[in-house]
């Protein structure tokens, strides 16, 4: 159960986020996850749910955003989708190949509440 | 400042305010900031910072990562005898309690730190960093960390080590790369433990562990050793050589700098 650690330090992220824009509260949170990264979304979503309680992202929503995992073969040189446990190429089952994408973990993007916005939803 | 009519807008930071720009305003009145951060940013920094640390020492440290039982303990009390004519050893160990990892290696003259986790299923940057102000790294070679039995979590966390060596013992079962993907992939060596119950259970395939490596773009060798008779630990002290052989090359510009 690492996510709760890693919600920690989303959480902690976030909060600078918010200080440094003057923000009082974040509406959002878009977060990209990549398979390869073993983070587990579900288990994060719930993480979230308990960590974010007394912190300016209390009533945020969070959003994930899967990634595909993608290789480039560097035997043939084209790029394909692959699975977390297969990631030979594609098209010449060659092994040496390096990931182009799904190992992410980002904090891609806060939406933040000001006091003026906040009277605005209100 | 006037964020109702837009008269905080000026042409010097228009692009931040449009479309895609990073204050980019929501349908709901929110300020959208891109950030495009690792998540795991905090631990790498304190990772990157332990690697400065063992470079700056000359140290070489080697993570080992295994489910719990596979025999990382017994592994490095096996290879502790071969090492000490030619290496300063030191080793750190995580469990989620009791000191008894920490004890095995002390009782080989070996400085031991034990961290224990509590419910933690793995080390993080932090915690190694922490156990690091115990060690006098200056009377270190090689520094092995032990981590938290764990086929999972301790793949998520850089400590600053320079190389992962993930164990398989034989009796879990040949396909466990394919199961556990994400920690085999991290790992520069995979050490098949416990080979000398390979004739005892007849279903492990060697080799067949080696293909689901393979599978995960690796070109890290796999070994079959066994603490108990000896086999296979001069190719795993060999290795441990040549880690240290390119680690001196690749350190030494930092300690001069």
């Amino acid at each position: 159960m690492h996510e709760l650690a890693i919600c920690q330090a989303l959480l902690e992220q976030v909060a600078d986020v918010a200080r440094e824009n003057d923000a009082q509260r974040v509406a959002r949170i878009e977060v990209h996850v990549g398979p390869l990264s073993g983070v587990e979304v579900p288990l994060l979503e719930r993480a979230f749910s308990i960590a974010r309680a007394g912190t300016v992202a209390e009533e945020a929503r969070l959003e994930t955003v899967s990634l595909p995992v993608r290789v480039r073969c560097e035997q043939c040189g084209q790029e394909s989708e692959a699975r977390v446990n297969r990631l030979v190429c594609g098209h010449c089952g060659d092994y040496h190949t390096r990931l182009c994408s799904g190992d992410e973990l980002i904090l891609a993007r806060v939406e933040l509440l000001r006091e003026e916005s906040v009277a605005l939803a209100v | 400042m006037c964020d109702t009519c837009g008269c905080n807008v000026t042409p010097g930071n228009r692009h931040l305010v449009e479309a895609g720009g990073r204050l980019e305003r929501t349908a709901g009145g929110a300020v959208a900031v891109d950030v495009l951060h690792g998540l795991l940013a905090e631990n790498d920094h304190q990772a990157a910072h332990n690697r400065e640390h063992f470079d700056r020492h000359c140290v070489l440290a080697i993570n080992l990562m295994s489910s719990p039982g596979a025999g990382k303990t017994a592994l490095l009390e096996a290879t502790l005898p071969r090492l000490a004519e030619r290496y300063r050893v030191a080793v750190v160990e995580g469990d989620l309690e009791t000191e008894n990892d920490a004890e095995r290696i002390r009782a080989h003259g070996v400085p031991a730190i034990q961290i224990t986790t509590g419910s933690a299923c793995h080390l993080d940057a932090h915690m190694l960093h922490t156990a690091l102000h115990q060690l006098d790294l200056d009377a270190v070679d090689l520094l092995f960390i032990e981590n938290v039995g764990n086929l999972v979590c301790p793949a998520g966390f850089d400590l600053g080590q320079h190389a992962n060596v993930t164990l398989l013992s034989v009796t879990e079962g040949d396909d466990k790369p394919e199961k556990y993907p994400i920690i085999f992939r991290a790992a520069e060596l995979v050490l098949i433990s416990k080979s000398d119950l390979l004739p005892v259970l007849g279903d492990f395939q060697v080799e067949k562990a080696e293909r689901h490596v393979r599978e995960l773009a690796s070109e890290a060798p796999v070994l079959p050793c066994s603490a108990r008779s000896g086999d296979g630990l001069d190719a795993w002290v060999d290795w441990i050589d040549a880690q240290r052989a390119r680690n001196e090359t690749v350190a030494l510009p930092a300690r001069e700098a």
